[in-house]
């Protein structure tokens, strides 16, 4: 080909740069994050969904609740089981999972997430 | 392989079908809502009357604090960046409309309590282009603060001067003003770049209390600050309305506002 | 076609880098005013409205002032501005494109823009005039570049392109219209709410927009071999007359309606204005100026010896242009909100990094003009038009 020399040369230098954060980062591999329950938490046993559900699917429930509560007024919801839950992330949620840098950070740090909810909705203090 | 074309496309069409079909399902599965597991203050059109022939300077000052504490309102000591959702203002600013060289003594150097009106026909409501403002079917006009996104047309909207708007970080403001900021944490703030105003504190009303400004000025001299439906023919504010000649703030507007002075 | 672009001499060049310094230090601002928040500007609870709200509405102006060349061509067969339609709608891209960005740098909270997508309100003004700047922006791209690449090619334009000038033209009207309307219904600013309002910003776009369009016009001349012609200059000038005094009439109107009735509502905004309220006038002495200017442009443009002269004409325009920016730029939007809506009076100033930011934009759309300018003028002058 054409200019073939300064082609695969240029190929090299550009495919070394867009794998550079993989060489830069190789053999460190990010630990692996371990969300702690507080005590509370663990006492309490039961979220407002089963583990498996929060996990993957917490921002939809968020998302749902700020729907329903700001704008439909709906601020109460009842598990399956009977218990009635006050939609809130700052009143229930952080209530009983009030250390955020040992527990919604853990995820999110990892996964390099950063919502925003933070900016408006308020943590409670945490003993480091 | 052996898939011809047409199979692959009804392959493809279906598990797309799926895919769509699948968010709502875990939607469908997942825990349910309810109404009215609490007791809840039903309301069609709250309004708000305020007796001026008791108020007083303390009053006022305890509602606009007590409004401040429950909603973490930072201080910035500047009213060019000011936040205020309820305050006051001499009768003059407060009725501009109603010029009168030679007012009564009892109103002309008074301060009057001033908040948002929560108008049955809200100006502000109109021009918003996303609702993040929006008037509720009990008459509260809301605030949505997960959708605003700060073009303040609300705030040019609004004749009555009751929308403030967060020119900066809330949590910024100085720490000299704020000593205790937030004051509540189970408000949250708000972020920099929004709108915000009373919203007759529907948190509160939702778990059957009164608003803050009202449950504060109560403390002090009893029905100071009325607040009720005015769709029931018998509810206190009703009741005030029919006993006391009020005036509202720049009816002749149109906005119809539901904050009644009695003077 | 593009390609013109990247051919030019020196001054071409100094000229672009000039304008992408200034657009590059008014988005280093822009980032901090995006940290920070709007506080850092001059706008208040009491002006919430300031500088990037009143440049967009007199870009709105400028915008729809192009159609003041293509009215006359199309609908009513004036071939002689055949020759310079694209440049109406060219500048008109520019303008549109700086009203945009203006709105963007002036929201709270830029990344929740797609909300107004997301959540229609068709009874928000706000959201009619978005839809109808971007399909202004679209037209006037889809019409200008069509055109100007069949005179290139020496073919006439496709008859599609035809059907959207024809809707471009009213569109022309609507947006400024539409912009009026976010001011003109709003019950409690008085200075605004006026019926007029709408006709007083058509009047002052189509003499501004054509204003703006023959200074460059003569720039165009003077830097480049292509000129826009004796005829069509001569003919924009007399719509620009007719339009300014126009302008300025519905303006003496609002001033009859306010100082005759002598109602406080109506009176208080002029007064501001004019004279200074309650002891604050940081605006008297702009708005005196813009009288001045007015009277400037009004008897240049009257007078058909000074209307005819090419160099008292750019001085006529120039004049045009300062009054209307002085207008609406200035004392249409800081005046509707002072006095507040408690008659108190809050005054508003733009602060620098207030000023640096709508310097970038305005820099940023003078660099779009210039490139679509040097392209189109590059390819009239090799078709020896």
């Amino acid at each position: 080909m054409y200019d073939g020399g300064k082609i695969i040369v240029g190929l090299v230098i550009g495919l070394c740069l867009l794998l550079s954060p993989f060489f830069y980062n190789a053999g460190k591999a990010a630990k692996e994050p371990h969300p702690a329950l507080t005590a509370k938490a663990k006492a309490a046993k039961k979220c407002v969904a089963d583990t498996a559900y929060m996990r993957s699917n917490h921002m939809h429930l968020l998302d749902d609740w700020r729907q329903t509560v700001v704008r439909d007024n709906e601020r109460y919801m009842k598990t399956a089981d009977g218990k009635v839950y006050y939609k809130s992330l700052q009143v229930t949620c952080l209530n009983c999972h009030s250390n955020k840098t040992k527990f919604c950070d853990q995820c999110h740090n990892y996964l390099d997430v950063k919502p925003y909810c933070w900016d408006c909705h308020l943590v409670p203090k945490e003993n480091k | 392989m052996g898939v011809d074309r047409r199979q692959f496309l009804k392959i493809a069409g279906l598990s797309a079908l799926a895919g769509l079909g699948a968010k709502s399902a875990f939607e469908l599965l997942a825990p349910g809502k309810v109404e009215a597991a609490l007791p809840l203050m039903e309301g069609k059109r709250w309004a708000m009357v305020v007796d001026m022939r008791r108020m007083t300077e303390g009053i006022m000052k305890k509602c606009s604090e007590a409004c401040d504490d429950v909603h973490n309102i930072p201080n910035w000591g500047n009213p060019k960046v000011e936040i205020k959702w309820i305050w006051e203002e001499e009768f003059k600013h407060a009725f501009p409309d109603q010029e009168n060289e030679y007012a009564a003594d009892e109103v002309e150097h008074k301060d009057f309590l001033l908040l948002c009106n929560h108008c049955s026909n809200p100006p502000c409501c109109r021009v918003c282009p996303t609702g993040a403002t929006w008037q509720r079917e009990d008459g509260i006009v809301m605030m949505d603060w997960h959708r605003c996104i700060g073009c303040r047309f609300c705030m040019a909207g609004c004749p009555y001067g009751s929308r403030s708007f967060n020119w900066f970080d809330p949590r910024k403001a100085p720490k000299k003003l704020n000593p205790d900021f937030p004051t509540n944490p189970e408000f949250p703030t708000r972020s920099k770049g929004v709108v915000e105003k009373c919203t007759f504190c529907d948190a509160r009303l939702a778990k059957g209390q009164l608003p803050a400004c009202v449950e504060a000025a109560n403390k002090i001299k009893k029905d100071i600050l009325i607040f009720g439906d005015l769709a029931d023919h018998e509810s206190n504010v009703r009741q005030a309305l029919r006993k006391h000649f009020t005036i509202r703030r720049k009816p002749e507007l149109g906005t119809s506002p539901n904050v009644y002075y009695i003077i | 076609m593009l390609d013109r672009v990247i051919k030019g001499g020196p001054k071409y060049w100094g000229w672009l880098i000039f304008l992408a310094f200034m657009m590059t230090i008014g988005f280093i601002v822009y980032l901090y005013q995006f940290k920070v928040g709007l506080g850092v500007t001059g706008m208040s609870r009491d002006v919430s409205w300031g500088l990037y709200i009143s440049q967009f509405t007199y870009l709105v102006g400028i915008a729809a002032g192009g159609v003041m060349v293509a009215l006359p061509c199309y609908l009513h067969d004036y071939k002689a501005f055949g020759r310079i339609t694209v440049l109406g709608e060219f500048m008109a891209i520019a303008a549109v494109l700086m009203c945009l960005i203006f709105i963007m740098v002036d929201l709270g909270y830029l990344p929740r823009i797609v909300n107004v997508i997301f959540y229609p309100h068709p009874k928000s003004i706000l959201f009619w005039d978005m839809i109808v700047l971007n399909v202004y922006l679209l037209l006037n791209i889809l019409i200008g570049w069509n055109v100007l690449a069949a005179e290139r090619k020496g073919i006439h334009y496709q008859k599609w392109v035809k059907v959207l000038i024809y809707i471009s033209i009213p569109w022309a009207f609507s947006i400024h219209t539409v912009t009026a309307f976010l001011y003109a219904g709003l019950p409690g600013r008085h200075f605004w709410l006026t019926a007029i309002m709408a006709p007083r910003f058509l009047a002052s776009a189509f003499c501004s927009g054509p204003a703006l369009l023959l200074i460059i016009c003569l720039i165009v001349r003077k830097v480049s071999k292509f000129d826009p012609g004796e005829k069509q200059m001569r003919t924009l000038s007399g719509i620009i007359a007719y339009a300014f005094i126009l302008n300025i009439f519905f303006f003496l109107m609002e001033v009859f309606t306010a100082f005759y009735s002598q109602i406080p509502g109506h009176m208080h905004s002029l007064v501001y204005l004019f004279a200074g309220l309650d002891g604050y006038g940081k605006l008297v002495p702009w708005m005196w100026a813009f009288a001045v200017a007015s009277v400037v442009a009004l008897v240049l443009l009257i007078v058909p010896a000074t209307r005819r002269k090419e160099d008292t004409l750019l001085v006529a325009c120039i004049a045009v242009i300062i009054a209307t920016w002085i207008d609406k730029g200035l004392g249409l939007v800081i005046g509707g909100f002072i006095p507040d809506p408690f008659d108190k009076v809050f005054e508003y100033w733009p602060t620098t990094p207030e000023i640096l930011i709508a310097l970038g934009v305005w820099a940023t759309g003078f660099f779009v003009l210039t490139v679509l300018f040097k392209m189109a003028v590059s390819l009239k002058e090799e078709v020896g038009a």
